[in-house]
């Protein structure tokens, strides 16, 4: 039984690093900074979160101790990875577009990353 | 044994991950990018300790992986505020 525990974690680990790489190469390959911001923000962070199930599985069935900590740090990321994309992208909107490039808002709102003045478009006045 | 050798593996791909970041760290044309490749590595290294407390096979690493994960996000925050606003504290 815990032979096949330690396939389970030789598993997890290679398509964990498969994962990690994948999203590094995505941040060096992809052409525009918004579909740049796709590869590590997701994929590095699956990666991460397969290190550590595999961590906490190692720990449990081949170490036989429980350890919680790994949940920590996977509930941890997992809650900030789509807060720091989403910062980023509020920048990216703030320093490189103006209203005409976006999306019209919805009708009581505004794009965050726009200051005031930027944010009214000539057609909507 | 199996195990020994996929952590090899991780940790070959999540090292090159880290040099793919500092590349990217040094050639990106703007600066949201360097906060962004930043974040990664933060993200990377935090894999990297993980994976050396498993074959070391202690739990202290953890408690470091924890930290860094804090600090990361703590500083990506700052940057993206900096690049936002110009200050950080207002």
């Amino acid at each position: 039984m815990a032979e096949f525990f330690q396939y389970v974690v030789a598993a997890s680990l290679v398509i964990a690093g498969i994962f990690g790489i994948v999203g590094s190469f995505g941040l060096i390959k992809l052409n525009d900074p918004m579909s740049r911001l796709h590869a590590p923000t997701k994929a590095t962070t699956l990666g991460v979160g397969g290190v550590l199930i595999a961590s906490m599985v190692h720990a449990l069935m081949v170490e036989h101790h429980l350890s919680v900590h790994e949940l920590l740090i996977t509930i941890f990321l997992f809650l900030t990875a789509p807060i720091t994309a989403n910062f980023i992208a509020k920048a990216h909107i703030h320093r490189h577009c103006t209203a005409e490039d976006l999306p019209d808002p919805a009708p009581d709102a505004r794009w965050a990353g726009l200051t005031e003045e930027e944010a009214d478009t000539p057609d909507a006045q | 044994m199996i195990i020994e050798y996929a952590i090899y593996f991780a940790a070959f791909c999540f090292g090159s991950s880290l040099l793919m970041n500092l590349w990217k760290i040094v050639s990106a044309e703007g600066v949201g990018d360097r906060v962004l490749a930043l974040d990664t590595m933060v993200i990377n290294a935090i894999a990297l300790m993980v994976l050396f407390g498993m074959w070391k096979g202690t739990e202290i690493y953890f408690e470091a992986a924890m930290l860094i994960a804090m600090l990361g996000f703590v500083s990506t925050v700052a940057y993206a505020r900096f690049m936002l606003r110009g200050n950080i504290i207002e």
